[in-house]
């Protein structure tokens, strides 16, 4: 057993896998950072997984490509981060109720398009797996035949990268632009941001849109990225996985990236340890991850600083 | 002189308030004009109407003779006006600089440049002798600090209105000085300033023109050289006023508090209270005074029993209660009044009967084996409400229907009718008009000669000034020093507030 063990985490396959399970992650994680900054808590991220994972199948699948399946998993992750838009920032209701009630609404919603979209019409279920045109892995000219790290982390699909590169650039949108320091003041004092002019109500709107965005792709990645179709419920909690990063992360990209990193590993090691037939229930690994999760929040975040106004409608007063 | 701002005929009501009755005003060029009236008279909401926070529901705003409409705070910005709120609006983990430029195009947009803000930050700075580094966060600085970004943020949006909010408020004795001299200095670069107070001596040393509100409508505008403190007084409550209260002399008894040494630590945890030691004896107040933010809050919740002592002693009647619940310490008979009414006060959907029983109605003759005595309580609370003189249509009402000033005069007859040994008073006149401020005083002074050992802690000095037997100043966390009230010295107690143990400091120049 030692041997199959060593031979797991001696190869290349393995950390190639660890990079790619950690991409929707952080994908959701970044989307939902520039959202948390806003002031709004991202809870929501769950259900807009989902919608992108629908909506990369159904666009895939009707468009013939998977560009055509990105932009349908871009709307569909946005259209429900609209709806989540409208109750907290227009309406200032509660924000992890809204978040529970649109996860439940969009774990519905995409089945039972799933089930419009691909059943057979004659039995009115599911009977077999459509699959639907998918992302390729691409491998980058020259940093791809570097040995070893070519082969983890330059032969990935394109949705891999984004994910990658999308770290540096939250933080530079973040802390070196003008709509950076918008977001971050909106997150933390919105009265004073509003008092220097500043749309309150605008910049919310346009941070959670850019969750629902990201969301959107990273379903999309599982859906016709990993695989080359839907599944129920695919997103599998990691929706609210992608937001404990974001606690660990203690809201800054970097620390996000490490947190996703964490559990994406967490993920590749059940995986592969599955397969060893050990002689533990295999519910123990599919498990696993979701307690890495919760040990990771418990022993290492300690006090989480939250951005201050986190969760707090805004509402100016006399108006 | 054509006049900077005009306002005419502005009302401005909430649900159930008007806020602001036909109110006209007018502000020169080069004045500092100022707005004072009581907690509620309405000043702040007229300048809110001004700087956009909210819209008048009617009379015209004149900006240099043309009649404008201000929407939003982008608005008045736009036209030179800025406004340094009583809260600050400043983003606490932002820097000065990125608090500063919020909300401004960048010139290098869409990227910050924070390198040339910081660069004009410090030219502007010393251009008007407001010393500021624009790289630390906010919040590390302190709050005498803060309120001089928060005038940078206006000059630097070239405001030549300065609305100030109470800006005092939050300063020790020292600091009002300097900002004074600031404020002047920017009269002569030709700005004009309205400075919003209720304080009195404020307003007659620092403005030109002074309007006096009261009620939501305007008494009267006149020059400061043309009244003094007793008429303007008068003006803003309506009626005669006795600034002074009549105290008989002190006779102190047995030592019915005593700290030893008592440290605790804060909400954020940090160190809140660093070694504090006072003793406070039966029929004497001990008048804590200090800048807000310095322990008080702390320091009355460890006697109080809610929150945890880290170190020291806390003794009432020579009984340790360091660890004791707050149950066991309100029957050891130490009464409190907390300093935020409305969320520890008072319950504030409960009526006036349920809050004045809040803490007997556990006990005969309010409740028998476990049932509330109905009758009892009744009489009891007819009889408070008379005694205290609580406006209400009866016991029945939820009490946040009530003013402030009443709000608190149930508080205070809660506490008083438990005849306390000690009484604690954190801030017990916040947000109080004359007439109920001058209430609260009298009881406090009334239950003092009962023999009640009484701690006033409150940021209000005068209040501190007037009411106390013996003042101690408290400096982040520590008590800098205690005197007794007639031997009180203003300048030594400004140099303590500002955290300066030497008092030779102020006459001798230090050589650093």
């Amino acid at each position: 057993m030692f041997e199959q063990l060593v031979e797991i985490f001696t190869s290349v396959a393995f950390y190639a896998a660890v990079i790619r399970l950690t991409a929707p992650l952080l994908l959701a994680a970044m989307g939902g950072l520039v959202a948390e900054r806003a002031g709004i808590i991202t809870f929501g991220m769950e259900g807009m997984m989902l919608m992108g994972a629908i909506g990369g199948a159904v666009g895939s699948y009707y468009t013939g490509s998977v560009l055509g399946g990105l932009a349908f998993a871009m709307l569909a992750g946005m259209f429900l981060a609209l709806l989540y838009g409208v109750m907290c920032v227009s309406v200032g209701a509660n924000q992890v109720v809204s978040a529970v009630a649109l996860n439940l609404g969009a774990l519905g919603l995409s089945s039972t398009i799933f089930a419009l979209v691909f059943s057979n019409r004659a039995v009115g279920v599911v009977t077999e797996v459509v699959s639907v045109p998918s992302m390729q892995p691409v491998k980058i000219p020259l940093l791809g035949d570097i040995p070893i790290l070519g082969d983890i982390l330059f032969n990935q699909l394109p949705l891999v990268y984004l994910a990658l590169i999308s770290v540096p650039i939250v933080w530079f949108v973040l802390y070196r632009t003008t709509i950076g320091l918008k977001i971050r003041s909106v997150g933390e004092h919105p009265h004073a941001a509003d008092t220097v002019g500043i749309s309150v109500v605008r910049v919310r709107y346009l941070s959670v849109l850019f969750t629902g965005l990201m969301a959107g792709l990273a379903g999309a990645l599982l859906s016709i990225g990993m695989l080359n179709t839907f599944q129920e419920n695919m997103s599998a909690g990691r929706g609210f996985i992608a937001y404990t990063a974001i606690i660990f992360g203690k809201w800054e990209p970097l620390g996000i990236f490490l947190g996703t990193l964490l559990f994406g590993l967490a993920d590749a090691i059940q995986l592969r340890i599955q397969a060893l037939n050990l002689p533990i229930p295999y519910q123990f690994w599919v498990a696993f991850p979701y307690l890495v999760t919760l040990l990771a929040l418990v022993l290492f975040v300690g006090k989480a600083t939250w951005p201050a106004a986190s969760g707090q409608p805004f509402k100016r007063e006399g108006k | 002189m054509e006049s900077l701002l005009r306002l005419e005929k502005i009302c401005k009501s909430f649900p159930g308030v008007v806020a602001n009755d036909h109110v006209d005003l007018e502000i020169l060029p080069g004045e500092i004009h100022a707005l004072l009236g009581e907690n509620g008279a309405g000043k702040t909401t007229l300048m809110n109407c001004v700087y956009g926070v909210y819209r008048p529901d009617s009379g015209t705003i004149y900006w240099k003779g043309q009649p404008v409409e201000i929407h939003q705070a982008r608005d008045a910005i736009a036209l030179g006006i800025g406004m340094v709120h009583q809260h600050f609006m400043l983003v606490p983990p932002l820097t000065v600089a990125e608090n500063i430029i919020l909300g401004l195009p960048s010139p290098r947009e869409p990227l910050l440049d924070l390198k040339s803000a910081s660069q004009q930050i410090r030219e502007l700075a010393e251009r008007y002798g407001l010393p500021i580094e624009p790289d630390v966060p906010v919040w590390q600085l302190p709050v005498g600090v803060q309120q001089r970004v928060e005038i940078l943020k206006a000059l630097y949006r070239q405001a030549e209105l300065l609305i100030l909010d109470e800006p005092t408020a939050v300063l020790t004795p020292g600091e009002v000085e300097e900002l004074f001299k600031v404020l002047r200095a920017f009269k002569e670069k030709g700005l004009s300033i309205i400075f919003i107070s209720h304080k009195l001596e404020e307003v007659m040393s620092i403005s030109d023109r002074i309007t006096v509100m009261r009620a939501g409508k305007v008494v009267d505008t006149l020059p400061a050289s043309r009244t003094n403190p007793h008429e303007l007084a008068r003006m803003m409550v309506g009626r005669e006023v006795f600034l002074q209260i009549e105290k008989p002399p002190c006779t102190p008894g047995e030592v019915v508090l005593e700290l030893e040494n008592v440290r605790a630590r804060s909400d954020r945890d940090l160190p809140a209270l660093k070694g504090v030691s006072f003793q406070v004896r039966a029929g004497e107040i001990l008048g804590i005074a200090g800048v807000d933010g310095n322990g008080q809050t702390e320091l009355a919740e460890v006697i109080a029993g809610l929150r945890r002592v880290t170190d020291g002693r806390i003794r009432v009647l020579g009984r340790d209660i360091t660890h004791c619940t707050p149950k066991e310490i309100i029957d050891m008979g130490v009464a409190f009044v907390p300093p935020d009414r409305q969320h520890m006060g008072l319950l504030m959907d409960f009526t006036v009967s349920e809050n004045l029983i809040g803490k007997s109605f556990d006990r005969p003759p309010f409740s028998k084996y476990g049932f509330l005595q109905k009758q009892a309580i009744e009489n009891f609370c007819a009889g408070a409400i008379y005694r205290c003189d609580i406006r209400t249509p009866h016991a029945h009402v939820p009490v946040k229907l009530l003013s402030g000033g009443n709000q608190q005069k149930v508080v205070l007859a809660r506490e008083l009718s438990l005849q306390p040994r000690l009484l604690i008073a954190a801030q017990p006149t916040r947000g109080l008009d004359v007439g109920a401020t001058e209430y609260i005083h009298r009881q406090m002074v009334e239950a003092r000669s009962a023999g009640t050992a009484i701690l006033l802690i409150s940021t209000e000095l005068d209040e501190v000034l007037s009411l106390s037997d013996r003042i101690a100043v408290m400096y982040e966390g520590e008590i800098m020093g205690i005197v007794p009230a007639e031997e009180a010295d203003l300048q030594q107690i400004g140099l303590w507030m500002a955290g300066s143990r030497a008092h030779q400091a102020a006459e001798t120049p230090q050589t650093v």
